[in-house]
């Protein structure tokens, strides 16, 4: 189609850049006075200033951006070691492991992937609401330790089948049972799909807004979404500016995984299917 | 299940514990997490909504059995609900196609060995993850508003739309690029696929005499049919359950006029802003069938289109 190199690093260029501009609009407007934000196309800001954090460190709804950062942070880590645990546990018992009912437990499994997560909502949260636990980080915590993220056992049970069953037969002679098989000899080989487990519970943890809308209403538990989504629909235009330094704010841990871990996520994208 | 667990500590005393039967305990110890979250919030909470389905329930009094009420009220009565059916098929409609349709296109121009074909591969894989973000749908929402970015290029071609969001007609277009923009997940699968073609068949079909799209239309199309199914099945179903993009453009409302309703955020104000659970409920059901049955039909439409090659039967 396009034979000639130049012109196809001109086209990939094009792409990319209108691909990132929204991003580059975002930080620019950050950095931009309350009445240029709107109106300017331009990705440098005439009069550069840094008020609009200053604001945002100040106080957003009566609390420093840092405390719903803080909050974001628990749910998030929290999430990746309820995944990272249950997710793996239950994976090598599919994998490796012999049970009564094993095939048409694991057949449910895959079908719960693509469970629309609206049909177990309103029960859910009728749960959590008379264990008293609405307005706590618990109903968004607790369901990963249950391994409720189908998709991620399923990736490890995929995992565990290709590593070699001489393995587990060595580590038996040697006096291991499942326990420390599991512990010594399959969790360390697991790591690779263990990290992307990590980050992509991670990055949609922390961007998630649905759960965290319906369970979250005190704005000492918001997070970042909520912070940002009840910030803009109590102020008015001149307060863009601020809104989008903390979107910045936001979007800077996502950022950073991608740059440290990009190849682990293009590649569990590719070998796997992960939705990103 | 829970019979079997309950029957092992007896079994293990009367029979020699040999290998297999630790065997059996041991893999419902592995499993227990999951089977409880199977149990309390899966299978519960599905069979709990189907019952809610058939009531009145406001969260505070018990619910109030009403029969299929809520389905009648929904299918003749509300307009709001078919207006938000009509809003997501449109949405699920024309984002799917345009989504794939781009990530084809820029995977196949990755296809080639280039310097620099990862770097791009990679960047343009970002929005996939900064797009579900509050943040950029807030980006969207002051982009696409009057007076805003897209506004003024748009006008700057002599397309004076106004602001996206503000305008019925266009506020769905503006959440509909939201989700096209996003295209970088399922390109990187279909850049896995397509390395996955031998080089051989495009020669083959080189020497006798096929052009670009002749290779493209047999060769390209049918090694990667299997792929392009996953990604269809895939981000159809995940577009049915599109939420924030509406939710932050709109305010949580779906306007301007509702025209950013999508069914999700309909259930969520029956549901949440109303307390309606009953219906919302019901709503629930409804999506998961429209949902299966769908995915269903895509199945069965791809005997006649997908290849999956080596299957010599």
């Amino acid at each position: 189609m396009i034979r000639r190199s130049w012109a196809w690093h001109l086209l990939m260029v094009l792409v990319l850049v209108v691909l990132l501009y929204p991003v580059g609009w975002l930080v620019s407007a950050s950095f931009k006075p309350a009445e240029e934000v709107l109106s300017g196309l331009s990705l440098l800001p005439s009069h550069p200033t840094g008020g609009n954090y200053t604001q945002v460190f100040g106080g957003v709804a009566g609390y420093s951006v840092w405390h719903y950062f803080a909050n974001s942070l628990v749910i998030s880590v929290g999430a990746v070691i309820g995944n990272v645990v249950s997710c793996s546990s239950a994976a090598y018992a599919f994998a490796r492991l012999h049970f009564r009912g094993r095939g048409p437990m694991f057949g449910f499994l895959l079908s719960t992937i693509m469970l629309p997560q609206h049909v177990v909502l309103i029960p859910q949260y009728v749960i959590f609401q008379k264990l008293g636990l609405v307005n706590t980080f618990w109903p968004l915590v607790l369901p990963k330790f249950l391994a409720t993220d189908a998709f991620f056992v399923f990736l490890m049970v995929q995992f565990i089948r290709t590593l070699p069953g001489e393995l587990d037969e060595a580590a038996t002679i040697d006096g291991c049972g499942p326990v420390r098989t599991f512990r010594y000899v399959i969790a360390p080989l697991l790591r690779p799909a263990l990290i992307t487990t990590a980050i992509f519970t991670f990055i949609w943890t922390w961007n998630d807004f649905f759960a965290q809308l319906i369970y979250l209403n005190d704005p000492a538990r918001f997070t970042l979404p909520l912070a940002l989504q009840i910030f803009v629909d109590q102020t008015s235009q001149s307060a863009f500016g601020p809104m989008f330094a903390m979107s910045v704010l936001a979007l800077l841990p996502i950022g950073l995984f991608f740059f440290a871990f990009q190849r682990y996520l293009v590649e569990g994208v590719a070998t796997s299917g992960l939705k990103g | 299940m829970t019979q079997a667990v309950l029957d092992r500590p007896v079994a293990r005393k009367q029979a020699a514990p040999g290998r297999r039967r630790t065997g059996q305990g041991v893999g419902y110890l592995f499993l227990s997490p999951w089977l409880l979250g199977v149990l309390v919030l899966t299978i519960g909470p599905m069979l709990a909504s189907l019952y809610l389905s058939f009531t009145d329930y406001d969260l505070f009094d018990a619910p109030h059995w009403v029969g299929l009420d809520n389905y009648v009220t929904m299918f003749t009565r509300d307009d709001r609900f078919w207006h938000a059916a009509g809003v997501t098929a449109r949405y699920v409609g024309l984002s799917v196609p345009l989504k794939l349709g781009l990530a084809l296109v820029v995977a196949m121009l990755l296809n080639r060995a280039r310097r620099g074909a990862g770097l791009y591969r990679s960047a343009f894989y970002a929005p996939s993850l900064l797009g579900a973000s509050v943040s950029l749908a807030l980006v969207w929402r002051a982009m696409f508003a009057t007076g805003g970015t897209a506004d003024r290029v748009l006008a700057a071609f002599g397309l004076g739309t106004g602001g996206w969001v503000d305008r019925p007609q266009f506020a769905l277009l503006a959440v509909i690029a939201l989700a096209v923009w996003q295209f970088g997940a399922p390109m990187v699968i279909f850049l896995a696929g397509l390395k996955q073609i031998p080089k051989e068949l495009y020669e083959a079909a080189e020497l006798d005499g096929a052009g670009a799209l002749r290779r493209f239309r047999s060769v390209t199309l049918p090694m990667l049919s299997p792929v392009l199914l996953f990604n269809l099945v895939l981000e159809t179903i995940h577009a049915f359950q599109s939420f924030t993009g509406a939710f932050v453009v709109s305010s949580g409302r779906g306007g301007p006029g509702d025209a950013t309703l999508l069914y999700t955020l309909y259930l969520y104000q029956r549901g949440f802003t109303d307390f309606r659970m009953g219906f919302a409920s019901a709503m629930a059901w409804v999506l998961l069938v429209v949902v299966g049955v769908l995915t269903a039909l895509l199945f069965r439409g791809s005997r006649r289109w997908v290849f999956y090659a080596g299957e010599g039967r």
